[in-house]
């Protein structure tokens, strides 16, 4: 796919987010931020297709920070992993689509919701995968607000010892908390050096930049025997001017 | 006997699935290590990484058995275990080291005496509570079979008595005296069983029921005793809220039953750290001390 066409798919998983804000409302700042993200790593990176979310040998993406699952559902949509009619479910006691995401939808590898658990769970897929001699790779999407909670920078030790250099560790970063920028309440910077500081090997990328994605991803592991974090920089609301990096645009119900 | 190691060494070799997980807490399982490779996960002190671990693995086919003491692992990691294994109903182990009185003199930190009570909470969570290494090592390739998460409330010590069959919700019963019936769990099966000698000695005739699993519990066993007898004795090492006694009133309640009760059980305060047989006696919780409360109780 070219970088074209995946504008061209991340503008349409975009137009599904803003539908999914409507009618109920969702998180739709964390959704937009990575959109892009997501788009280029299920059209570049992933190897997994409709037909293999169950194969053993397939590469896993868990979403962590779980508000931005519209934004995963409007890519599994768009590639073919859902029905795109069934988006039109969210919220609906007929179907199971709600604001974090359920497994039980094909292309969700585990429910998230609550802050700080799935680097755990990608952990232990990552240490399966490496036990059974698998080539496939383990990606978790997390939230840099999500960076707060103390089971991030516990995975990360652990990560670390382990070698698991099969695990991605991707984070948007939109610099927001919920309500408030994380620079002002509880700053991360410099990120690059603390992920680093846990054994990490770290890049750091504009997370809207199709180029700068394929450069990050490009060679996986960064570097053997170690974890990879990309660090995504994003823009909170990105694609709809009238809520970009506004911090009361967390959750918007159009 | 074989005992817990050798057993779950065992269980390893045949069941490639199965994975050994600690948070740096090797007691039960320190020979382990060389035999098992890479199926032996220690994680450092890190319960909560420990849990999402053990569902990732499970996610993947794993049978983890996740060690820890007993407080650590269900309240530090509560949320993980009720949230990663729990919702998902995840085939994930847990083993909680030193519960109950059997935390010495540790002091009230180490004082895991509302696991029951949180661990039977959670939708799809069993609770099995051996009483001492022969039970658990029978119980120890049910827990292993079962497709459900479960705790076990590890105890590891010499035999209380010989027991019957195992399975998990079925519980064995000590006797057929009618006068009262004395229904508990864990290592107080040896104090209970004093107890019940001391006082058929007085000529009062007692049976004992040993629970065995608190979840699934064996409902008919507790309504038999209830029913069959004339004083219903839960004695447990556990708060008084959560456990043993709150699931017979819950029982009592569904069924619409009612029985001369003692509970027995810690009410709203921690225990005298001590080192265990001082625990017991400064706490009550002796045979002797239970016969008392008992002849005292008929006697009224």
């Amino acid at each position: 796919m070219s970088h074209t066409e995946l504008e061209a798919l991340a503008l349409r998983v975009r137009e599904h987010i803003i539908r999914m804000s409507t009618d109920g409302g969702c998180f739709i700042g964390a959704s937009l931020s990575c959109a892009d993200l997501l788009v280029h790593l299920y059209s570049r990176v992933l190897k997994i297709t409709p037909q293999t979310v169950s194969d053993p040998n397939r590469d896993y993406l868990l979403l962590s920070k779980g508000h931005d699952v519209p934004a995963l559902y409007g890519t599994l949509a768009e590639l073919g992993f859902i029905e795109k009619a069934r988006l039109a479910n969210h919220l609906k006691t007929n179907d199971s689509l709600y604001w974090h995401p359920n497994r039980k939808v094909p292309g969700v590898e585990f429910h998230s919701g609550s802050l700080g658990h799935l680097l755990s769970v990608s952990i232990g897929v990552a240490l399966d995968i490496k036990m059974r001699g698998g080539k496939n790779r383990v990606f978790v999407v997390l939230g840099d607000g999500e960076c707060d909670e103390g089971t991030i920078w516990e995975g990360l030790l652990v990560a670390s010892a382990k070698g698991l250099d099969n695990l991605v560790v991707v984070v948007d970063r939109n610099e927001f908390q919920a309500n408030i920028r994380t620079e002002e309440l509880i700053p991360l910077e410099p990120m690059p050096d603390k992920f680093a500081a846990f054994g990490a090997q770290v890049k750091r990328v504009n997370g809207h930049d199709f180029s700068a994605l394929d450069g990050a991803f490009a060679t996986l592991p960064l570097t053997s025997g170690k974890p990879s974090v990309v660090i995504c920089d994003t823009v909170r609301g990105k694609g709809l001017p009238s809520i970009e990096r506004r911090a009361d645009r967390w959750f918007v119900n159009f | 006997m074989a005992t817990y190691e050798e057993t779950l060494e065992k269980i390893c070799e045949s069941n490639p699935n199965v994975v050994v997980m600690t948070a740096e807490n090797r007691a039960a399982i320190r020979n382990l290590p060389p035999k098992l490779g890479a199926r032996f996960i220690d994680v450092g002190i890190a319960e909560q990484t420990m849990i999402g671990a053990a569902a990732g693995l499970a996610l993947r086919g794993r049978i983890p058995i996740c060690h820890s003491l007993a407080t650590f692992l269900t309240l530090r990691a509560f949320e993980f275990i009720r949230t990663d294994v729990g919702i998902p109903g995840l085939p994930v182990k847990l083993v909680g080291g030193v519960p109950g009185f059997l935390s010495d003199g540790n002091g009230p930190t180490h004082q895991a005496i509302e696991d029951i009570s949180l661990m039977r909470g959670i939708p799809n969570m069993h609770v099995v509570c051996p009483a001492d290494e022969d039970e658990l090592v029978a119980a120890l390739p049910k827990i292993i079979e079962s497709p459900n998460p479960i705790y076990v409330r590890y105890y590891a010590g010499k035999a209380a008595t010989l027991h019957g069959d195992y399975a998990i919700g079925k519980a064995e019963t000590f006797g057929d005296g009618k006068d009262v019936a004395i229904l508990t769990y864990g290592f107080l099966l040896r104090e209970a069983m004093k107890a019940k000698e001391i006082l058929e000695a007085r000529g009062t005739k007692a049976r004992v029921v040993n629970v065995r699993s608190l979840k699934p519990i064996d409902e008919e066993a507790v309504v038999r005793a209830a029913k069959e007898t004339k004083l219903l004795v839960t004695f447990e090492d556990h708060f008084l809220t959560g456990g043993l006694t709150t699931i017979v009133a819950e029982i009592f309640l569904k069924r619409q039953l009612t029985a001369k009760t003692l509970p027995i059980a810690l009410e709203e305060r921690w225990f005298k750290p001590a080192l265990l047989a001082d625990v017991l006696a400064h706490e009550g919780f002796t045979g002797e001390a239970l016969a008392e409360r008992i002849t005292a109780t008929i006697n009224q």
